[in-house]
């Protein structure tokens, strides 16, 4: 199935949870509602025509402009060799969404990784905690206003002079 | 590539045999360094060629060993993450003293390619001393065993049976 097909599917089955299309990249996108993404989720996986069994990646980006976080789900369906790739947009201030755990049990470290990495909180996450990260770090390292400590754990982050430095 | 363990001092016709016991104690160390094997990252794969029978670390008393308690030499290959520094620091406080640390490749240097990021650390030598740095991204086998090669000069030159050890220079690049 198209990714046009997909969405016009979801738009009819969920009027006003999903909006955006576009169409013209590599991997069509479109924006799903925060509040109803288990809810789409599940349907995209249980629906017949659809059958997107795989959760193949989750990630986010940080948009600090626009002040949004925005998560992306790739999905893909073996049954019928289609994929789709979701966004649900998130205030930065605010960033919390559910998990899709009960959907597709592999949204559990990714959603753990996204947790570390950006500080998105997912909602009735099993085991939500840092995956990557030491369990004692301060702050999230992909947000765009990350502030590197001084040092972690008694150990100086501070770097060598740059070869410019020593020549001059 | 010649050993730098240097014959032992022989001031007697061949029956006899005459040397310092400081000399004995270096040379029977530094003819049997046991290096643990540390592969981090890449460089672990430089690591293991020096290891192998071109490069051949066997001729020089070199072993890998899998247990810190086991061994005298550390080879930080790869690049240092601060969640693996701590890990470093415990293994290196497990190995037996006298012990010696040889930085492989930029990362354990300085964190080479990945210095700016967030979660590698700035050069292992922010953690545990260091003897001797080897440059490169990864080092050549000959590079790494050019470094071995210095560890062992350092260790010639020590003096462990009088009180107070002059200082020495250190080896190093």
């Amino acid at each position: 199935m198209e990714a046009k097909e997909i969405y016009d599917k979801l738009d009819r089955r969920f009027p006003g949870k999903v909006s955006d299309f576009r169409g013209d990249v590599l991997e069509p996108y479109f924006s799903v509602e925060p509040a109803a993404i288990v809810e789409v989720c599940g349907y995209l996986r249980d629906e017949p025509d659809l059958k997107f069994e795989v959760l193949s990646d989750l990630t986010a980006l940080d948009l600090p402009k626009e002040d949004r976080i925005q998560v992306v789900y790739h999905l893909y369906s073996y049954t019928h060799r289609h994929q789709a790739v979701l966004k649900v947009n998130l205030p930065r201030a605010a960033s919390r969404v559910s998990t899709v755990e009960s959907v597709w049990k592999a949204a559990n470290w990714f959603e753990r990784e996204v947790f570390d990495l950006f500080g998105v909180v997912f909602e009735g996450h099993s085991d939500l905690r840092r995956i990557l990260l030491p369990e004692d770090w301060v702050g999230f390292p992909l947000r765009k206003d990350y502030v590197e400590q001084e040092e972690y754990d008694g150990i100086s982050t501070e770097r060598a002079p740059l070869v410019e430095k020593l020549l001059r | 590539m010649e050993s730098a363990v240097k014959p032992l001092l022989n001031s007697l016709p061949d029956t006899v045999f005459t040397t310092k016991v400081d000399s004995l104690l270096n040379w029977g160390r530094a003819s049997s360094q046991w290096y643990m094997l540390f592969g981090l990252a890449c460089c672990a794969i430089e690591l293991m060629q020096t290891g192998g029978p071109r490069a051949d670390l066997d001729r020089f008393g070199c072993v890998p060993r899998a247990t810190p308690r086991q061994s005298d030499l550390m080879i930080v290959a790869g690049t240092l993450t601060y969640k693996m520094a701590k890990r470093t620091k415990l293994l290196y406080d497990q190995m037996p003293d006298p012990k010696y640390v040889i930085s492989m490749g930029s990362c354990s240097n300085c964190g080479g390619l990945f210095q700016l990021a967030y979660s590698v650390c700035k050069g292992v030598d922010k953690i545990i001393p260091v003897d001797v740095y080897v440059p490169g991204c990864p080092p050549r086998p000959e590079a790494l065993t050019e470094g071995l090669l210095k560890i062992q000069q350092k260790m010639m030159r020590e003096r462990w049976l009088v009180k107070k050890p002059e200082v020495e220079e250190s080896v190093g690049a």
